[in-house]
């Protein structure tokens, strides 16, 4: 079958004090090819923990995610990953950061420069090839991500709260460049973030976690993101239905964070 | 204590002055001169030029003027040389008293020019005119009842000096000197001083390039100067290649794997602290003090700093890093060579730049223990000989190539690693 499913993952951290955090609970999620998915969740719930798991950095106590009939044992290549910042690799300059998937695949350099030319046109940074990455703007960066990520032609796509540190602005324009690099490319993406206007503006599915232990607690479908494909992002904001889902998921988070925050006063 | 207060009283007048001049001047509108708080913002500290220039020149102005240079136009009042003389009053055995004359020259002995004795006529009387010869800096018992018919009576002494009467064990002044009458009644002189160093303290600061050029042409016990700073240097650099080579794979260890770490940390731990010098009698005892045992203690000295270093550029690889090497399908041995070796190296270099400059300390400090060439060696054979300007000149040849050799690695990091700090 193709495409990424996450079956009854559990996640317990054993702590040293001989307690143990649950930090996700018999998740499960199914997630055809190119289909982009978002992850929403107030902060403790495990959202990276389940990014990591689908990426193979970590193994869950329980459970398996099976990519392509393939069961992940370890990071790879058909598991492409964005950051939130600091991963490019500051020795390098632009075209070798975006270069280094197929490099590492052994791609021939002809072939190599001509796809990284290609992904930076897409991204729009043309003519930053030869730039250091820490001559960038922050955006910038996240462009490089983006390409050096798309250059190794990945099944899948993980962004871990990958405009978390953009302002504002930045933002909103790289939300759009998301939207266009998942339609043109065709990918699977599963997107995590902390900004439920994000959550709902990307996601095709949206997924709210709750909070000790993991898990899933509502599931959304969402026609925004299709839309955000042919559409300013700010015109999506004012279609029908956005801003009542965006109310609804922010009051479930915001209730989620008031019992977490509860929790935490009586138990001090 | 004169010289401390004179340069505070430069460095305080200097900084009037200057402040004056650029008053004067018109106020320049850069963004710094605009701030309102200066007081505690590092950004607004920026060295002041005209500061480091006077004080450099101050210190060469006062070594200058304390030394007698001939660079300087102003000097401190320089030792007594020429002619002293002095009358003094004898009394011998009968009762009766003398006067006679003493003249003596003073001479500096640096110049090579001893002067003529002078001649005087003997005179009447019982008390005999003299003459001596004192080397400037130095005091000299002038025995005047020597010649002085009945001096050696045991009721004959020496009263007064230029008419003042003088006692043993008591001093008095003279134009130019100091007379003093030991306990046993010989007159003792100390022509004046002045405030300048002898040169054995402290030499000219052109005696010290006559050095550095006589040095540099003839060399010095065997060996040019160049070979001299050669060695030290080519001990320094092969010392501190050989740390490098095994501290930079065995800090990768350390950084990579559990076993390497916990086998090696109580040595590397225990070792940093331990100051190379410390180890260079243990060194010379068991590789005696040619070239191999100085090159090892080189060794040591960078081998613990490298290798921490090295551990620290891999433990502080950012993980994101890894994993997004790890998700571009890298192998373990495309992350080392391209993702954890390029991410330590600013620390390396870090390492590196601290690592040379203990070495050329070391290498300093062993050289004086024992050796046949290198810059401590000739400062440290300097010494005994109390050759102050070689001593001198070695000195601002070793803080020069010290410098120097930190500006290279400076040089060198920026252009290898610009990333770093970004």
């Amino acid at each position: 079958m193709k495409g990424l499913s996450i079956e009854n993952i559990s996640m317990r951290f054993d702590l040293k004090n001989g307690s143990s955090v649950q930090a996700l609970k018999d998740v499960s999620l199914d997630i055809k090819a190119g289909e982009i998915i978002t992850v929403l969740g107030p902060s403790g719930c495990g959202k990276t923990t389940l990014l990591n798991i689908v990426a193979g950095f970590l193994a869950p106590t329980e459970g398996k995610v099976v990519l392509n009939d393939q069961i992940v044992l370890g990071p790879g290549a058909e598991r492409g990953m964005v950051f939130q910042q600091g991963a490019l690799f500051e020795w390098m300059n632009v075209q070798q950061n975006v270069a280094f998937g197929p490099r590492m695949k052994g791609m021939p350099k002809a072939e190599q420069n001509e796809k990284v030319k290609h992904l930076l046109e897409v991204v729009g940074l043309a003519e930053f090839e030869d730039k250091a990455v820490y001559e960038l703007s922050g955006g910038m960066q996240q462009r490089v991500a983006l390409a050096r990520c798309l250059a190794n032609e990945p099944d899948v796509i993980l962004m871990d709260e990958p405009l978390g540190a953009l302002d504002a602005l930045t933002r909103e324009k790289m939300q759009g460049l998301v939207l266009k690099l998942w339609k043109e490319t065709g990918k699977t993406i599963l997107l995590i973030t902390h900004s439920v206007e994000e959550a709902v503006l990307l996601g095709e599915r949206l997924l709210v976690l709750a909070p000790r232990p993991g898990r899933v607690y509502k599931e959304y479908k969402l026609p925004f993101a299709e839309m955000g494909v042919n559409m300013d992002l700010r015109e999506v904001k004012k279609s029908e239905g956005y801003s009542e889902t965006r109310d609804e998921i922010l009051s479930i988070i915001w209730e989620m964070e008031e019992e977490i925050m509860g929790r935490t006063d009586e138990s001090s | 204590m004169t010289i401390l207060i004179i340069y505070i009283l430069i460095f305080v007048a200097a900084f009037y002055i200057v402040k004056a001049v650029s008053s004067m001047k018109k106020s320049r509108d850069d963004f710094t001169s605009l701030k309102t708080v200066t007081f505690g913002d590092e950004s607004a500290v920026t060295p002041n030029r005209a500061a480091s220039i006077i004080s450099v020149i101050a210190i060469f102005a006062i070594w200058g003027s304390f030394t007698g240079s001939k660079l300087t136009p102003i000097h401190v009042p320089g030792p007594f040389i020429g002619e002293l003389s002095f009358t003094y009053t004898a009394v011998n055995s009968l009762g009766e008293t003398d006067d006679a004359e003493v003249r003596i020259s003073v001479y500096d002995v640096q110049t090579g020019e001893i002067p003529e004795k002078i001649d005087i006529e003997p005179g009447l009387g019982f008390a005999l005119n003299d003459t001596a010869q004192i080397i400037t800096y130095r005091s000299a018992l002038v025995k005047v009842q020597k010649n002085d018919v009945g001096g050696k009576d045991k009721k004959y002494k020496v009263i007064a000096i230029n008419g003042e009467s003088i006692s043993p064990s008591s001093e008095l002044f003279i134009d130019n000197a100091r007379v003093y009458m030991t306990a046993k009644g010989t007159l003792s002189l100390t022509p004046y001083k002045g405030w300048q160093m002898q040169p054995v303290w402290l030499p000219s600061p052109e005696a010290v390039w006559s050095r550095l050029t006589k040095i540099a042409s003839e060399g010095y016990k065997n060996f040019s100067l160049f070979e001299h700073l050669g060695w030290s240097l080519l001990r320094v650099v092969v010392g501190f290649f050989a740390g490098a080579l095994i501290g930079i794979p065995l800090g990768y260890a350390m950084g990579l794997s559990g076993w390497f770490r916990g086998w090696f940390d109580p040595i590397v731990e225990f070792m940093r602290p331990v100051p190379p010098l410390a180890l260079i009698p243990l060194v010379i005892i068991w590789f005696g003090i040619g070239e191999q045992g100085k090159i090892i203690l080189l060794f040591l000295a960078s081998l613990w700093i490298m290798t921490i270093s090295a551990r620290a550029g891999v433990s502080g690889v950012n993980i994101a890093k890894i994993h997004a090497a790890y998700s571009l399908g890298a192998s373990k041995w495309q992350i080392m060579r391209l993702v954890i070796v390029p991410n330590s190296l600013p620390e390396i270099f870090t390492g590196a730049r601290v690592s040379m400059g203990v070495c050329w300390g070391t290498v300093v400090a062993a050289e004086l223990v024992a050796a046949q060439k290198g810059a401590g060696m000739m400062i440290i054979t300097a010494s005994k000989f109390q050759m102050t300007d070689l001593v001198i000149m070695g000195i601002v040849l070793i803080g020069v190539i010290g410098y120097a050799i930190d500006i290279l690695m400076r040089i060198s990091e920026n252009y290898l690693v610009p990333w770093k700090g970004k």
